[in-house]
Formats: structure tokens, C-alpha cells, sequence
């Protein structure tokens, strides 16, 4: 009995016991109902063996409206906690449970796999690829993340979940203030899907550099694969800072070392230092993406070419440049004097700039449109005055002075949520309304699509705005209560009606794609928005090898030349088209990393061992496995294309 | 599979080209870990709280030894790459296997040193500094170790399936991460042993 | 559209409201360090609200203007590539507004680093105010006084905070006084302030220390030079003396109301070595200097 009870939360109550009941009846359910319907070799055969990047996109955007639901009811605990002074839903502990693990969800396991959803479904199409560069590293990478999340999912029910903020400043992190595995969870589940994230960045960058269509110089590639590429850089130079940051939290934490320990010669300002050298250009790990799925939707939908599309490569290259310089200015407060700190709030204020070029060129591409407003749109045009707010304040924190009033309070966090998501979870919803038909073959509904954006678009004000106030007002963020002297609580009030709404804008996209799934008609051109570049120029839903024959490009807008200048996309005839093959390596592997983290939470060493050598295994078959892939041939490209009404050509 | 001959074997296919490529950039996110672990290790060196400092402990005999191991295993897979280029299939396995027994030997005197050091009261968990130290050799050694058997598994390729665009690639791939170790452990010298000597 | 126009007034109207509501602490200052910070604040929430009233101001214009339902069916919209001089613009005016801010940053930082202006030639009273969970303890080492989760300040007199932790970093913050900074366990921050009115000032950790942080607050009280004297004296003659074994006690994790000894604990427990931001530091500086140094190397590599 003694081995278990490391397994028991330390701080158990009876929410946690019915989420126990009902997290083991849904797992119950799926596997039955799995086996009821006889899926299980549909689901490996089809998804979990799949190296297919369209595949692996959607198993990202599931992943990631999951993860949306988990940090959402974590972000509406907090706003109804907070909503009246001297609350008592939650106690001091569940709240600081609740708020990091909403910190960690939300940034990544949800944007980030929100973000990779996109980029892994959208780019090879855009670029006029068959696959990614390396397809079997995909769907390993998908896996670590995949294996990632659930690591940390479980903390919640077994081991109990970590408490000391998303950030795990050390010591508060440490054994001595964090006693319970919770905090294990966050170095070891981070460290799993940050290695999925960095192989993803490896991936992306060569198939972005090597894989374009014939004609397509860096120079006319569209602007959401330009944002990909230089996201996978960020990612490849910030990626392993983390990775040293969580491997030296972690021996902390189960070796005894002193790398971030307050004796003994450790020193607990590294970990905050490596945190925000990664932290901040993961920021733009998130931001640059959406700014590019931002620049494919304007366009579209004003009907016009993009404006200034060299500053805007420009513009992302500075941001991805200077990204790497400023963050200090997380901890303005910690004492590295005037001269650091005006240094490091200059070049933060120097970010504003190529943003602000953005910006301009967004509205300058509206000019002269002709402008739709679908609901990719909507939240595209909604994004910039929610976003400039939150990017103006942004430039108020920068300033060092002030930031001594408004660093750790609720005007950070308003700042930081009014970034993220008009800037990032807007782009998603837009990106999932704009790329739903390529992904399904069917659109969402357009209607539920606007609701959805005016309860959001409200919600997010009303949610965030009076934060500003509050934290002026001397309201610290993470505090799980407050007296009803202080007078916060009418602000808190409307931020947890804002929250609510926020909840019903989602409950409404949730039930949108399940009413669109059922309702919409399947009957759509493989081009419905009259759209810009390539991934239109291919059927809906796409065939697997993408395109039947590889397209030529000759301009920057290259399916829109195509449709209105004549230009010739698909020359030549059918041949053979080589293709990857499905493989089940990727997913035992990432099972036994999801082991293996799950038994150094525990300090289970034997098992531990077990799942390194489980995971080396994997590896020494893929050194000695010949796999050349499998070809289509040409009878079959023609049936297939066939099918899904007429050749394109 | 479409292969080139005009390129070096290594190159000759699309999926060569890519993979080489890839590695380059896989070496660039290890240029990054690696000069965290350095930025630590500088950082906190002086915290060696009531422990041994870098000065009372390195020695210079193993270091020597270890250098003299790594730079000539690095000079070995270059042979073998060369040897490979000129399509001569013994030559490139024998240097191989020179090189992972010379790599073998730097692991093992590295493993010695860590014996010496902890029998001088210097473990893992004694300081910032030793945690550092410790770390970022190990990570070194690892990456080492590592090698090693990923090098047995391509000569083994190589020896059952000869010289091909697949096993010639993997090969050039292993060079380029053995070159790369033998670089970070120059920094290593001098930044970590010869400023602690000095 | 007219949703649009709702919100848009009502962020109006909720910064119009913010500037003219100088009850909120922050932007009600009652000594130079928290008057700069509160017109640092100010200054660039007038900045910022001129860009964004531009940038919404175009956007409503370009929506409406060009939106598909007021313009002909057969409207086909022009290529447009860029314009050397747009962009010039685009670039040019935030370059201007972030050096203007930049200038206004540097000075006032400096200013709230240094000693309160009006207050350089006063010999600044020293507190220690060290955390730890979940409270503060204050140490007047002239006055050979300790006080626990309240402070008396002495007005018209610059005060020296000398912040240093037990445990995790917390942060000092006093807004109506001066903005935050870390309390941490290897080193001793500096917090300049100083208080021109007499009263009660709110004081807490700002920096997530665990469980019981919300609590973690303190009292300030600001009194005139006399009075402050007359205090003094008082706990000098009353109080009891804070004995080491009486310190451990208090810091044991947990919340405690307000304590008062005399005595401070910095004879047998005394604050980290390592000093910033002071002036008076003993050399020890280099260190977050290195640190830096070589952050920006690793980031070159």
C-alpha cells in the first residue's frame, strides 16, 4: 500500500475525486466504444501510424480545442473565485494549482498545438509540397507534444497538480516550497513536448528551404509560410535554452543539485533568466504565426494583394531578431540597475515599430478593398483595435520606470491576454474558419461563426479591460482573494461576466462544428473564399498526395494570377508520386517517453530505465528499418481525381 | 528513388539532400543547448559554496589524454569520409571502428576523471559549481556515448549493405556530429580547463 | 458596425474616466519616487491613446468606406505593391514616439533608482524589510528596533530599503510610495522612497511566494519627524528583545499579525553579502554584470 500512496493528490477535495470518477468513466467509454465499433484498426491504421502532415494537423487542432477546454474552465475557477471579495469556492491552494496549470495549458499545449495545427496542415500545401521533409520526425513530434499534454493532464488526479505559477520561479519551485510532484510534472511534461517542438522546427525550416514548388523564390512565398519559416527558427535557437532550463530544474528537484537552490552556491535568478531567454521569443513563437494567417486572411477578403509585402517580411524578421534581446524586462524589479534596465526597455520599445509597420500595412491593404466580412474576417478586423490596445500597453510596460507600479499586477495581466488572444487565439478561430472546408470538405456555419465572434470579441473586453484598473489600483495578480476594502471587487465582477461570455463564444464554436458537421452541405468548390495561394488550387478535402502534379509558379499570389492573369499552374501529365509510408514507431516511442516521464516524476528508477531503454530501442529499429516509402501510380492519380470531380490541372 | 551521380553518394538523392540539411540545423539547436550549459557553467562557477573549486581539482594528465583521443577520433572520421568518397569500403569501416574505439577511450578516462573528482569530495550535488561542471561534461560525454552506438549501428550497415546513397549519408551525418563534439570539446579545454588551471 | 462604434467609445470613455480618476493608488503618489512613476504613467497614456485613436480611426474609415455592400458589383480592387513614402511614415512616427519615450524612460528610471529628488543631501534612514513566508520583518539597525508586518516611516526624510529574503522572491511594493522590487535570498536590493504626507500607506509582496501570498501585506505608516521620535522611544522602552530562537519561531512558514521587538535579527542572522543598487555597495556588483555579459554571448553564439 505504501508504494501508492505517492500516487494520492495532497490536497484532495471532493472536485477532484469526481473528476477522478469522471475521467476514468470517459476513458472507460472511448475504449469500449472503440471496440464496439470495431475501430481500433481504423484508428492505427489511419491515425495513430499516420505520417501524413494534413492528418497530424487535424490530431493538433483536436489536441488543442481539448487543451482550450481544460485551461478554460481553469480560467473561469479563477474568474469566479475572484469575482467577489472574501470568496471561499476555492482555497489559496486550488487556486494556485488552478492558475498555472491555465498559464501552462493555454500557452502550450493549446496555443502552441494550435499553432502547429495550422502550420503543419497549411504550409506544405501553400509551397506546393507532397509532405513535409521529414514525415516520420512529424508524427514523432506530434506524439512528444501529444504525450506531453497527458503527462501533464494527469498531475491533476494522480500526484496532484503543480502550484507554483507558469513561470515556477526557483526557489518557490524547489523541494523545500514545492514539496508535492506537482512541479515535476511541469519540468518533465514541458521538456517532452518541447523536444516534439524543436524536431518540428527542424522539420518545417528544411521543408520550407528545400521542398518550394519549382518558381517559388523565398521572395514569393506567401506570407503565413514566411511567418512559419522564421517561427522554426525562433524555435530552434530558443527551444534548447529550455530544454537546459527544465533538465537543471529537474536535477534540482530529484538529484539534490544547486543549480537554482538559494545555498551551496546555486543562484535562483538563472531560472528566471533562462525561463524569459526562452519565454519571450516563445511570445513570438505564437504572435508571428497568427500575424501570418492574418496576412493570408485580409487579403482574401478585401480582395486585394497584400500591402507592402516586403516590409512585412522585413517586419517579422526584426521582431524574430529582436525577440532574443529583451528579456530582462520580465523582472525590470530585480535590481540589475538603471542602466540594464534602460537598455533592456529601448530595445523592448524598438519591437513596436516592425509591429507597428504590420499594423499599418493591414489597414493599408483594406484600402481601396472590397471587403467581405465572413467570420475569418470578422475576427481578423477584431484583432487589430483589441490588439493595439494590448500592444500599447505593452509599450507602457516596456518603460522601466512604470513598470515598477504595474510588474505582478492585474495591468500585466490584462496587457499580456490582450495580446495573446486577439493576437493568437483570434488568428486560430480564423485560421480554423478559413481552412475548415480545405481541412473537411465542409464549411462552418457562418452565422453561429459571427455569434461566436461579437460574445468573444465583448467577452475579451469585458473580461480584460477592468483589469487595467485594478492593477493601477494596487490589485497583485495571483492573489486567490481579496477583502472587500480594497474595492476590487466590481472589477472583478465584470471580468468574470466577461469570462463568461468568452465560455459561451467557445461553447458556440464547439457547437458549431458539431452543427456543421452534421448540417452543412458537402457540395463546395475546392475554392470557396476565392482565395490567394496554392492550398486552394488543390481539391477539398485534399487527396494524399496533395497535388496530383506538382505546381509551377511564376508570381507572389500565385492561384489568383492563375485565375485572373491565365498563368498555367499544372503542366505536364501524371506520374508516379512517391510517397511515405504510415509507421507505428513514432507513437510506441513517445508511449514510453510518456513513461518514462511519469516514473521520474516518481522517482521510479527501475521503470524509469525500462522506458530509456524501450525509448533507445525505437531508435536502433529506425538505424537498421528500410523503408523507401511506396509509390502511387498513375491509374490510381487519375481515379482519384476522378473522384473528387475532375482533374485539376 | 532518383539518384544523382554527380553528386558525392551522400548527396546523390533528393532525401540525402534534405536530411544533411536537416542535421545542419539540428547542430545549430545544439549550438544553442551547449552554450547555455557554458553560459551556466560561467555563471556559477564561483559558487562553489563550502565544495572544491575548478583550480583544486582538474588535472592536467586525463585532460591530455582525453584531447589527444577526441581531436585524433576526429581526424579519423574525416579519413573515413574520405574514404568513403573514394568508394573504398574497408578503409571507410576500419576508421570507423578506429575512431569509436578512440571515442570509446575518452569516454572511459572521462568516466575515470569522475571517479577522481568525486573521491575529492566533488559530486553532483556538492555546489552550483560542481552541478554545472558536472553537467555540462556529462552532457559532452553523453552525446559521446550516444555516438558510440549510433556509429556501431552504421558500421554494421555498412558492413552488410555496402556503400549506398542511404548508408553514405548516414555516415557523413555521424561525421558531422562526431566533428561538432570534437569542437565543443576544444571550448570546453579552454574555457572550462585551461581558465580553471590558469 | 455600430457595435464597433460601442466599443470603441467605450474604451474612450474608460480612458477619459482613467485619467480623470486619480483615486486609484498608483496615480495617487505621496512621495517623488511614486509622482514620477505616476507621470511616467500618465505621459504615455496620452502618447498611446494618440496612436490608438489613429489606428481605429482608420480602420473604421477603411471599413466602412470599402466595405463589398457600398460599392459596385463589377468593382475590382486595384494591385497595389507599396509605397516608399507610406512606409517611411509607418516607420518614421513610431521611431519618433518610442525615442520620445525612451528619453522619458531613462530619465525617470534613473530618477526612481537614485535618492528622492529634493531629498539628495538628507542622510537617508536605513530599514531592513526582509520576507519571508508569508510575512515581512523590518529591522531598524540605528534604532535597534524590529518590527513585523508594519513599518513607521518618518516623513520628509529619504528612506533606504534594504530587501532581501528567507525563501522565495518577493517583491517590495509600496505604490503609493515607490513601484516594487525583489526581495530575493542571495542578495540585498536597494528601494529608494520617501513620503511627503503623513498616513497609512497599503504595502505588500507582489511576487507569488505560494500560499499564503494574497496575506502577505504590511502596513506603512508615515509620521511626522516628531512623532515618529516619540514612537520610537516608546518601543524602545516597551518592547521585548527579539532572541534568535524567538526569530526562527517567527519564521516559520504562516501569517502572523503585527509583532514588535526590540533588537534586530540582523546581529545573528544577517542579510546576504551580495549588494545592488546601492551606492555604498561593497563591490560585489559584477555579478549580475557577468551574468548579463554572458547571457548576451550565448545569445551571439
Amino acid at each position: 500500500m505504501e508504494f501508492f500512496d505517492r500516487f494520492a493528490v495532497p490536497n484532495p477535495t471532493f472536485t477532484i475525486y469526481a473528476s477522478m470518477v469522471a475521467i476514468g468513466l470517459t476513458m472507460l467509454a472511448i475504449l469500449v466504444g472503440i471496440t464496439y465499433f470495431k475501430k481500433w484498426g481504423y484508428l492505427w491504421r489511419e491515425w495513430l501510424t499516420t505520417v501524413d502532415h494534413k492528418r497530424i494537423g487535424i490530431m493538433y487542432l483536436i489536441s488543442a480545442l481539448l487543451m482550450l477546454f481544460r485551461g478554460g474552465v481553469d480560467a473561469l475557477m479563477m474568474r469566479a473565485q475572484t469575482a467577489i471579495p472574501d470568496n471561499t469556492f476555492l482555497n489559496a491552494q486550488e487556486y494556485n494549482e488552478v492558475f498555472t496549470t491555465h498559464g501552462v495549458v493555454m500557452i502550450l499545449f493549446m496555443a502552441m498545438a494550435f499553432v502547429m495545427a495550422l502550420m503543419n496542415f497549411v504550409t506544405p500545401l501553400q509551397i506546393g509540397a507532397r509532405d513535409v521533409a521529414f514525415p516520420r520526425l512529424n508524427a514523432l513530434s506530434f506524439w512528444l507534444y501529444f504525450m506531453g499534454a497527458m503527462l501533464f493532464n494527469i498531475s491533476f488526479v494522480i500526484g496532484g497538480s503543480p502550484d507554483s505559477g507558469w513561470t515556477s520561479y526557483f526557489p518557490l519551485a524547489g523541494n523545500e516550497f514545492s514539496p508535492s510532484v506537482g512541479t515535476n510534472y511541469y519540468m518533465l511534461s514541458i521538456q517532452i513536448a518541447g523536444l516534439g517542438t524543436l524536431i518540428t522546427g527542424i522539420n518545417f525550416i528544411v521543408t520550407i528551404l528545400k521542398m518550394r514548388a519549382p518558381g517559388m523564390t523565398l521572395m514569393k512565398m506567401p506570407m503565413f509560410t514566411w511567418s512559419a519559416l522564421i517561427t522554426n527558427l525562433i524555435i530552434v535557437f530558443a527551444f534548447p535554452v529550455l530544454t537546459v532550463a527544465l533538465a537543471m530544474g529537474t536535477m534540482d528537484r530529484l538529484f539534490g543539485t544547486h543549480f537554482f537552490s538559494i545555498d551551496n552556491g546555486g543562484m535562483d535568478m538563472l531560472w528566471a533568466n533562462f525561463f524569459w531567454v526562452w519565454g519571450h521569443p516563445e511570445v513570438y513563437i505564437l504572435i508571428l504565426p497568427a500575424f501570418g494567417i492574418y496576412s493570408e486572411i485580409i487579403p482574401t477578403f478585401a480582395r486585394r494583394n497584400l500591402y507592402g509585402y516586403k516590409s512585412m517580411v522585413i517586419s517579422i524578421v526584426a521582431i524574430s531578431a529582436l525577440s532574443f534581446l529583451v528579456w530582462v524586462h520580465h523582472f525590470f524589479t530585480m535590481g540589475q540597475g538603471a542602466l540594464v534596465n534602460s537598455i533592456f526597455s529601448i530595445s523592448t520599445m524598438a519591437i513596436a515599430v516592425p509591429t507597428g509597420v504590420k499594423i499599418f500595412n493591414w489597414l493599408l491593404t483594406l484600402w481601396k478593398g472590397k471587403i467581405e466580412f465572413t467570420t475569418a474576417m470578422l475576427y481578423s478586423v477584431g484583432f487589430i483595435p483589441i490588439f493595439t490596445i494590448g500592444g500599447v500597453t505593452g509599450v507602457m510596460l516596456a518603460m522601466a520606470s512604470a513598470d515598477y507600479q504595474y510588474h505582478n499586477t492585474m495591468f500585466l495581466v490584462a496587457h499580456f491576454h490582450l495580446v495573446i488572444i486577439p493576437g493568437v487565439v483570434f488568428a486560430m478561430i480564423a485560421g480554423l474558419f478559413y481552412w475548415w472546408p480545405k481541412m473537411f470538405g465542409f464549411m462552418l456555419n457562418e452565422k453561429l461563426g459571427k455569434a461566436s465572434f461579437w460574445a468573444i470579441a465583448v467577452g475579451v473586453c469585458l473580461a480584460f479591460f477592468p483589469m487595467f484598473i485594478s492593477g493601477l489600483d494596487g490589485q497583485a495578480r495571483r492573489m486567490y482573494t481579496y477583502s472587500e476594502s480594497t474595492g476590487f471587487g466590481i472589477w472583478n465582477m465584470i471580468s468574470f461576466i466577461g469570462a463568461s461570455m468568452l465560455a459561451i463564444g467557445f461553447i458556440l464554436i464547439v457547437y458549431n462544428i458539431y452543427y456543421s458537421t452534421r448540417y452543412a452541405s458537402r457540395d463546395i468548390s475546392s475554392d470557396p473564399w476565392n482565395a490567394r495561394s496554392l492550398e486552394w488550387a488543390t481539391h477539398s478535402p485534399v487527396p494524399d498526395y496533395n497535388f496530383a502534379i506538382t505546381p509551377e509558379v511564376q508570381s507572389l499570389e500565385a492561384f489568383w494570377d492563375a485565375k485572373k492573369k491565365g498563368h498555367k499552374l499544372f503542366k505536364g501529365n501524371y506520374k508516379e508520386i512517391h510517397m511515405p509510408n504510415n509507421s507505428g514507431v513514432p507513437f510506441i516511442m513517445c508511449c514510453f517517453f510518456f513513461l518514462l516521464g511519469f516514473a521520474l516524476v516518481f522517482s521510479m528508477w527501475v521503470v524509469a530505465i525500462i522506458a530509456a531503454i524501450g525509448i533507445f530501442s525505437c531508435m536502433a529499429h529506425r538505424s537498421l528499418e528500410q523503408d523507401h516509402g511506396h509509390h502511387i501510380s498513375v491509374e490510381e492519380i487519375t481515379k482519384t481525381e476522378e473522384k473528387l470531380g475532375g482533374a485539376k490541372k | 528513388m532518383k539518384v544523382d551521380h554527380s553528386q558525392p553518394l551522400e548527396y546523390s538523392t533528393e532525401q540525402n539532400r534534405l536530411n544533411i540539411l536537416g542535421f545542419w540545423i539540428f547542430l545549430g539547436a545544439e549550438i544553442a543547448l551547449f552554450a547555455t550549459l557554458f553560459a551556466s557553467y560561467f555563471l556559477l562557477r564561483n559558487g562553489t559554496g563550502s565544495g572544491p573549486s575548478d583550480g583544486e581539482v582538474f588535472v592536467i594528465d586525463t585532460l591530455m589524454i582525453q584531447t589527444f583521443l577526441l581531436l585524433t577520433s576526429s581526424f579519423t572520421i574525416g579519413l573515413g569520409v574520405h574514404a568513403m568518397r573514394l568508394g573504398r569500403k574497408t578503409a571507410t569501416i576500419n576508421f570507423f571502428i578506429v575512431t569509436l574505439l578512440l571515442g570509446l577511450g575518452f569516454v572511459g578516462v572521462e568516466i575515470y576523471e569522475f571517479t577522481q573528482y568525486i573521491d575529492e569530495g566533488l559530486t553532483l550535488q556538492t555546489s552550483g559549481f560542481s552541478s554545472a561542471l558536472f553537467t555540462l561534461l556529462g552532457t559532452h560525454g553523453a552525446h559521446v556515448t550516444f555516438g558510440l552506438f549510433w556509429g556501431s549501428f552504421i558500421i554494421y550497415q555498412l558492413i552488410t549493405r555496402g556503400l549506398t546513397p542511404e548508408t553514405a549519408n548516414k555516415s557523413f551525418i555521424f561525421s558531422l556530429y562526431w566533428h561538432f563534439l570534437d569542437v565543443v570539446w576544444i571550448f570546453i579545454f579552454s574555457f572550462v580547463y585551461l581558465k580553471g588551471m590558469i | 458596425m455600430t457595435k464597433k462604434l460601442i466599443l470603441f467609445s467605450s474604451i474612450f470613455a474608460f480612458l477619459i474616466f482613467l485619467t480623470g480618476c486619480q483615486s486609484l493608488t498608483v496615480l495617487d503618489p505621496k512621495g517623488p519616487q511614486a509622482e514620477t512613476t505616476a507621470d511616467v504613467i500618465m505621459t504615455s497614456i496620452w502618447t498611446m491613446l494618440i496612436i490608438v485613436i489613429v489606428v481605429f480611426i482608420l480602420l473604421i474609415v477603411m471599413l466602412v468606406k470599402y466595405r463589398a455592400r457600398n460599392q459596385a458589383d463589377d468593382y475590382e480592387p486595384p494591385y497595389i505593391k507599396g509605397n516608399k513614402w507610406v512606409e517611411i511614415i509607418c516607420v518614421g512616427i513610431p521611431i519618433i514616439i518610442v525615442i520620445f519615450l525612451s528619453v522619458i524612460t531613462v530619465k525617470s528610471t534613473y530618477e526612481v533608482e537614485g535618492k528622492p529628488k529634493g531629498y539628495e543631501n538628507d542622510e537617508p534612514l536605513v530599514i531592513y524589510a526582509a520576507s519571508s513566508n508569508w510575512k515581512w520583518h523590518f529591522s531598524y539597525p540605528e534604532e535597534n528596533i524590529e518590527t513585523v508586518n508594519y513599518v513607521f516611516i518618518p516623513t520628509d526624510r529619504p528612506i533606504e530599503f534594504k530587501l532581501y529574503a528567507y525563501g522565495p522572491i518577493a517583491s517590495f511594493w509600496v505604490p503609493q510610495l515607490a513601484g516594487q522590487k525583489y526581495a530575493m535570498a542571495n542578495m540585498v536590493n536597494t528601494l529608494n522612497l520617501a513620503a511627503t504626507e503623513p498616513g497609512e500607506y497599503m504595502g505588500r509582496n507582489a511576487s507569488f511566494t505560494g500560499e499564503g501570498f494574497a496575506e502577505q501585506t504590511f502596513n506603512v505608516t508615515a509620521l511626522p519627524p516628531a512623532d515618529y521620535q516619540t514612537w520610537i522611544e516608546e518601543i524602545q522602552a516597551t518592547a521585548e528583545p527579539l532572541t534568535e530562537d524567538k526569530f526562527n519561531q517567527l519564521l516559520e512558514p504562516g501569517r502572523l499579525g503585527q509583532e514588535t521587538y526590540t533588537g534586530t535579527h540582523l546581529e545573528f542572522s544577517p542579510p546576504p553579502t551580495t549588494h545592488h543598487g546601492a551606492k555604498e555597495s561593497d563591490g560585489t556588483e559584477n555579478t549580475e554584470q557577468e551574468m548579463n555579459d554572458s547571457m548576451e554571448d550565448s545569445m551571439e553564439n
